[in-house]
């Protein structure tokens, strides 16, 4: 073994940068110890602890380089280790003081934002929303939870913290709302205007933005509380906060609200609330015996003074072969629509999302394709996006169940949903188009969309009509042109 | 009113963020990732506790609030109770045959210290009987020890008090740097400088604070914290400008004392030459803080992280006395001499009360002098002390940042924002050789064990629940 030991009279460095200078020199092949260090006191206890001789007269102003190679080190090894020795000590961090890393919760992203005005929208698997949505409360922020599969419990903690804050909790589950203008989550692009729609259901919601547009009404905001808003346990407390709001707004002339029919104890409140308020509120309550969605808004265009449109249909089919009515839907409220509709006319339609008891298919799929009865399956259920994203922005599910209910002689029409905006696949027509243009029953779509959605209504319909399907803008009157198809007219 | 968003913060589908983006809103996207596995179900109830957000926030003002003031040093037999065969120890419980190295060592030294033992070597039969001795946490007694953190009856303590309440922290005198009593070392010149510590240095300062106390009124030592934090100290492994402030403060009462010259010159050299100095009134300081913030049910803030070289362990506000411990781990950083990894003994030291209270490895933006010790750049002392905003509960508005813009220190350790970033406190520390009697062997930095959190959120959940 080898020992080199020199002084660097005058030269410094502080002691923290020279450990960091003999760990690299240590590091350098064929070195067998290495130490860089002024001539301290204490340093020369240690490099003489080390076995390294200093020569007389260093003192704590000379660096001292001391270097012990191993038995055998490669000629050169010396060099390369001063040199190793010059580089560290020459070193410095080449990047300036670094960009602020993205914020890992809502809550400190709320921290740094300064703006009171922000709205915190929580699109994350439901086992994780609370933890961020209650960010949002606890920092007086609204929220959007847009994710589903929420527990039950979680939600009423949560609107019971906004509603002792004042604040609006829109969701879980939660696919669509437009505020002030601004679309969240799969909302449509509107332009403003007189009506508020307080919504329990997304794409019901959707249908109703959509049929007001081609009307020529806007609406200003459409607030969404979660399917569960109105049931006996959450008992309607974002449903209250969002007409409040609604109330409050000078532009708002009528509220809508769209739900399934609450729980009965929930509707009498709801109802009695909604007497106490300046704004007239229109139920649109889909359930059985209740106007459909469209006979709602065209109720809402009457009492707005409004001339109720004819709802456009492009392409036409005729009736098949098969016996059977397969819904496929990705909207939920829309899939509801639809069993009530058709059950008036063909009876009990088998559903992932039953109308009834004893009419369920369960989650299995294949099963569910394979039953001799009319069948409607609701693909964005909880179900069946717990562990994928909703079918509004990844169709591949539907699309394949789709395939299979083309292929299967039984099937007599196909009834599918095609729900544009923000948010939603860029361009559903073009997957979907190859396989109405294969399929062997006759295909009615209801495309829920604006011409100023970003995949544009317009070239969806045109889309999925060149490749053989009938298209609405109404859910109402495409179910009921399918049952036609099935013979189910009366 | 339903006016639009001004900006809209998106936690999830990076699409719904484009969307709203499209529409020409400002938008922030948090990076989420799923939090620590298992605890889903305990976040969701912690965070549901109607009690938490009220209940952090007093945690929060109680932390923030004290201001320390060093009234006095005197010794531990007095101010403690402490009788010859009681030692302290820094971290959570624990017992001799569980013991590090470098925590053996201090307690063999300490029962030298003591007389208990002529030969600190003849202390292990001592404590492995136990019959004559007895192990107890400095935290259990209203103090902190750095490293080791041995305490025994004829040490002398800085005594600090909060003059709104009257409560009183204690803590050690620091020793300097190297063979050291707390870094488990105890040879015959670590007892001699203890010794003269005892002899001299202590009641030289007990003299010296009561007339500053008297003349000038108490050491405010926050105020030395919001100064140092501006002047390149992180208050745990930089306290330069700290001890030459209460130097400053410190050095005419001594001078005026009536001891000895020699004595005081000697003293004044020993706590000058001591970088080190100041962390024994520091990590008091941040005590008596973060004990005003105890025992606050629902609250979810960590008020102690402490290390015994062999458990890491936490306490939190809303759980009480209780411990979370698991393993102390080893630092990562740079090695003295011809020391390695291999050498060091995982972390030790009741030190981490400064990370607990926001500074120390939480400070690290503001003393860049140091960031090479831990072999880290001064972006990534930027980017640790950003980072750990990420699982505070706010800021300190006493302690700023100078190179942040002023920016508070992170401040109140949230368990369950580390539960759901799965980010640990970064903890800068000294490193104790393994073998008693050996010192220090470096410095780096190191975290908890990760899951003593998911413990102290599942304790946190069970009252809640128990709560109904």
């Amino acid at each position: 073994m080898s020992t080199h030991v020199t002084t660097r009279p005058g030269a410094y460095a502080d002691s923290v940068r020279l450990l960091q200078v003999s760990r690299t020199v240590q590091g350098v092949p064929g070195v067998a110890t290495a130490q860089v260090a002024m001539a301290t006191p204490l340093n020369v206890e240690v490099l003489e602890g080390m076995g390294f001789a200093l020569p007389d007269g260093s003192g704590p102003n000379d660096m001292v380089v001391a270097i012990r190679l191993e038995d055998g080190a490669a000629d050169g090894t010396l060099g390369e280790a001063l040199a190793a020795v010059d580089e560290a000590l020459a070193a410095r961090a080449e990047s300036g003081p670094s960009e602020e890393a993205a914020p890992r919760t809502a809550g400190a992203a709320l921290r740094r934002s300064t703006d009171a005005g922000a709205l915190v929208l929580v699109s994350v698997p439901g086992a994780n929303a609370l933890a961020e949505a209650m960010d949002a409360l606890d920092a007086d922020h609204d929220v959007m939870i847009f994710s589903d599969n929420v527990p039950l419990d979680q939600e009423v903690a949560l609107k019971r913290t906004a509603t002792e804050r004042g604040l609006l909790v829109m969701g879980p589950d939660c696919g669509t709302a437009v505020v002030g203008g601004v679309g969240l989550g799969f909302a449509n692009a509107t332009t403003p205007g007189p009506v508020g729609i307080v919504a329990a259901s997304g794409t019901g919601c959707q249908q109703l933005l959509c049929l007001l547009d081609h009307a020529g009404v806007g609406v200003g905001s459409a607030l969404g509380v979660g399917g569960r808003d109105l049931s006996a346990t959450v008992r309607g407390a974002s449903t209250r906060e969002a007409l409040r709001r609604l109330d409050a707004d000078p532009a708002v002339e009528l509220v809508v609200m769209v739900s399934k029919p609450p729980a009965d104890e929930v509707a009498a409140e709801l109802r009695e609330y909604a007497a106490g308020l300046g704004t007239p509120v229109e139920f649109a309550l889909l359930g059985p015996g209740q106007p459909d969605l469209t006979a709602a808004t065209e109720t809402v265009l009457r009492r707005l003074g409004r001339d109720v449109p004819r709802w456009p249909v492009q392409g036409e089919v005729a009736a098949g072969e098969g016996h059977l009515l397969r819904g496929l839907f990705v909207g939920g409220t829309l899939c509801d629509e639809s069993m009530l509709i058709a059950s008036e006319a063909l009876g009990p339609i088998r559903s992932n999302i039953p109308l009834a008891d004893g009419l369920g298919l369960g989650a299995d799929l294949d099963a569910a394709l394979a039953v001799d009865a009319h069948t409607m399956v609701d693909f964005g259920d909880d179900a069946l996006t717990a562990g994928r994203a909703h079918p509004m922005i990844d169709p591949t599910l539907r699309l394949e169940q789709l395939a299979r209910a083309a292929d299967d002689p039984r099937t007599g029409v196909i009834l599918i949903d095609v729900v544009l905006g923000h948010g939603a696949e860029q361009d559903p027509a073009a997957a979907l188009a190859p396989v109405v243009a294969g399929a062997r029953p006759p295909v009615v779509a209801c495309v829920v969309g604006t011409v100023a959605d970003p995949q544009d209504r317009r070239r969806q319909v045109a889309a999925l009509a060149e490749a053989g399907a009938e298209v609405h803008l109404s859910n109402a009157a495409a179910t009921r042109r399918a049952v036609e198809l099935v013979g189910g007219s009366r | 009113m339903t006016t639009a968003p001004t900006s809209v913060i998106t936690v999830g589908a990076a699409m719904f963020g484009d969307a709203v983006a499209a529409q020409a809103v400002p938008v922030t996207s948090v990076d989420w990732r799923p939090p620590m596995p298992g605890t889903e179900a305990d976040l969701a109830t912690v965070l549901a506790d109607p009690l938490r957000r009220d209940a952090n926030a007093r945690a929060l003002a109680a932390l923030l609030g004290v201001q320390a003031s060093l009234v006095d040093v005197a010794l531990a037999s007095e101010l403690l109770g402490l009788e010859p065969g009681q030692f302290l120890h820094a971290g959570p419980p624990i017992t001799w045959d569980r013991a590090s190295g470098p925590l053996r060592g201090a307690l063999m030294g300490g029962a030298a210290l003591e007389g208990l033992v002529e030969d600190p070597e003849d202390a292990v039969a001592l404590f492995e009987s136990g019959t004559s001795v007895s192990l107890d946490p400095c935290h259990h007694h209203g103090t902190v020890g750095p490293m080791a953190g041995v305490v025994t009856p004829s040490m002398w303590m800085f005594v600090l008090e909060d003059p709104a309440t009257g409560r009183r922290t204690h803590c050690s005198l620091n020793e300097g740097l190297g063979k050291v009593l707390r870094y488990g070392a105890y040879g015959p010149e670590v007892l001699t400088r203890l010794r003269w510590m005892r002899d001299v240095l202590g009641p030289l300062l007990q003299t010296a604070v009561r007339a500053t106390v008297t003349s000038a009124g108490p050491v405010d030592v926050t105020g030395i914290l919001t100064q140092m934090l501006q002047m390149g100290d992180e208050a745990h492994n930089r306290n330069r400008a700290g001890t030459l402030m209460l130097m400053r403060d410190l050095a005419p009462a001594m001078v005026e004392s009536g001891a000895d010259a020699a004595d005081v010159a000697e003293s004044l050299r020993f706590v000058g030459g001591n970088d080190h100095f100041f962390l024994n009134l520091a990590m008091p300081a941040c005590k008596l803080a973060l004990d005003a913030a105890r025992d606050i049910d629902g609250s979810t803030m960590v008020v102690a992280m402490a290390r015994n070289g062999t458990d890491f362990g936490i306490q939190v506000s809303g759980t009480g006395d209780e411990w979370f411990t698991g393993p102390a781990q080893l630092a990562d950083g740079l090695f003295l001499g011809s020391y390695g990894p291999d050498d060091a003994n995982p972390d030790i030291g009741d030190s981490a009360i400064t990370e607990t209270a926001g500074i120390g490895g939480f400070a690290m933006a503001t003393a860049p002098a140091i960031v090479r010790l831990v072999g880290g750049t001064v972006p990534d002392a930027l980017a640790t002390t950003r980072r750990m905003h990420e699982i505070t509960l706010g800021e300190n508005p006493r302690w700023s940042v100078p190179v942040l813009e002023f920016q508070g220190t992170p401040s109140g350790i949230d368990v369950s924002r580390v539960c759901r970033t799965g980010i640990l406190p970064q903890i800068n520390t000294g490193m104790a050789g393994r073998q008693a009697g050996v010192g220090q062997v470096g410095a780096g930095l190191v975290t908890p064990p990760a899951e003593i959190f998911p413990a102290a959120l599942a304790a946190l959940a069970g009252r809640t629940r128990a709560r109904g």
